[in-house]
């Protein structure tokens, strides 16, 4: 080496260190397919879903025609949607159950074996859960082959032929969404109804729930009637302090609800 | 260079090379960043449509329509106008052809799903007319007495 290190040489050096260090990465920042495609085409779908707590009866017929339709098998108790029962007493006590996911309804007062006198309900209510298709979803950032991803219009999938069920999903999502799947042997979640949804048709829920408590929309297009009670009302999430922003939104949702 | 390196080296090359080699024999061709970002999109890209080529079981009301003119407006007049066909007759996937027939739920599990005695306030559930399923005529299916498809008129 013919330069020895002096002040101005190492000044110098140090500077087309960091242009060369920094360029590249801004570079390639300004490349990145992905986010270049789903910024400019992409953009305009994103599923979301209400549901209106106040509205559910606990008839518990979403979770029987999700578990048909998306063949889940009946009778084990894994289900990809849920309805919980609240009852809350006099005491300040909480009593909450799902038998089967709800599946077959709710049609005793018996909470966990305890009989609670109506006298002694202060308030009750069912909510119904599913996946909450986050937007940055705990559940794909673990997944340590590629297995579950997000969809450009925000719906989290499992590709059942990639999965190798090692589990970390299922203990990473917050919400208690995911499953293995007894017969395929990976994991298993709410895919919205992918199927259904990107044929026009609304998820087996929602078509299945009477009293419109389940709704879906596209939270991207302001017209939406979901998308407009979503805008005007007031309404909340679960876990809203995990930063996994969820896309199911409810109505009428008691402090209670974890 | 003195054989007992080189030797090593070729085994590390060659073990590489395989391991190169077979993974791209087995990843396919459209695996990697497709969505949004590495974190939430790095995948398969075929198996987006492998999913939207999942089986439609519920068809919905309408499809029933199309031969039950009779039963569809009937119940549409009722209280029960808001509770699909297929929620008590099942998915109508392969219908009429395979099956012919569809199974229909009659338990009385079905009806008490809704109409099981819960005056719950501040839910829905405690306006709906109920019944004490241990003491309304535990043993009697519901539709010996009350036509689902008419709740008002006795079956």
């Amino acid at each position: 080496m013919s330069k020895k290190c002096s002040r101005r040489n190492f000044i110098k050096k140090s500077i087309a260190g960091a242009v060369a260090a920094g360029l590249p990465l801004s570079a390639f920042k300004l490349l990145a397919p992905g986010e270049a495609r789903a910024a400019l085409k992409e953009s305009n779908l994103r599923w979301a879903f209400l549901v209106d707590t106040r509205k559910c009866v606990g008839c518990g017929f979403c979770v029987k025609a999700c578990k048909k339709e998306n063949e889940v098998p009946y009778d084990v108790p894994v289900t990809r949607t849920w309805v919980e029962r609240y009852v809350v007493t006099r005491d300040g006590r909480t009593h909450i159950d799902s038998p089967m996911g709800g599946r077959d309804g709710f049609t005793y007062k018996r909470i966990r074996e305890e009989e609670i006198p109506d006298s002694e309900i202060t308030k009750a209510f069912f909510v119904p859960k599913l996946c909450n298709q986050c937007q940055n979803p705990a559940c794909v950032q673990v997944c340590p082959v590629g297995a579950t991803y997000q969809t450009t219009d925000g719906v989290v999938l499992v590709d059942r032929t990639w999965c190798i069920g090692c589990g970390y999903c299922i203990m990473a999502c917050p919400y208690g969404v995911r499953f293995f799947h007894p017969v395929h042997k990976v994991a298993e979640k709410c895919t919205f109804c992918y199927h259904r949804i990107t044929k026009g048709l609304k998820t087996a829920c929602v078509d299945a729930c009477p009293f419109g408590a389940r709704r879906i929309g596209n939270i991207k297009d302001e017209n939406d009637p979901v998308t407009k009670t979503i805008l005007t009302e007031r309404v909340a999430v679960l876990k809203d302090e995990y930063g996994t922003k969820p896309h199911v939104f409810y109505l009428g949702l008691d402090e209670r609800v974890r | 260079m003195k054989n007992h390196i080189l030797r090593p080296l070729w085994v590390a090359i060659l073990l590489v090379s395989a391991i190169l080699i077979a993974r791209g024999l087995y990843v396919p061709d459209d695996f990697g960043v497709n969505g949004r970002n590495f974190t939430y999109g790095f995948h398969r890209k075929g198996n987006i449509e492998d999913w939207k080529a999942f089986p439609v079981k519920y068809r919905g009301r309408d499809y029933c329509k199309e031969c039950h003119e009779d039963n569809y407006s009937s119940v549409s007049d009722s209280a029960h106008a808001v509770i699909q066909c297929e929620n008590c007759h099942g998915p109508a996937l392969g219908h009429p052809d395979n099956p012919e027939a569809l199974e229909i739920d009659r338990s009385r599990g079905l009806c008490l799903r809704c109409h099981a005695d819960l005056p719950y306030p501040g839910s829905q559930r405690g306006d709906l007319p109920a019944i004490n399923p241990d003491e309304h005529n535990p043993d009697t299916p519901c539709a010996d007495c009350h036509n689902p498809h008419n709740p008002e008129q006795e079956g």
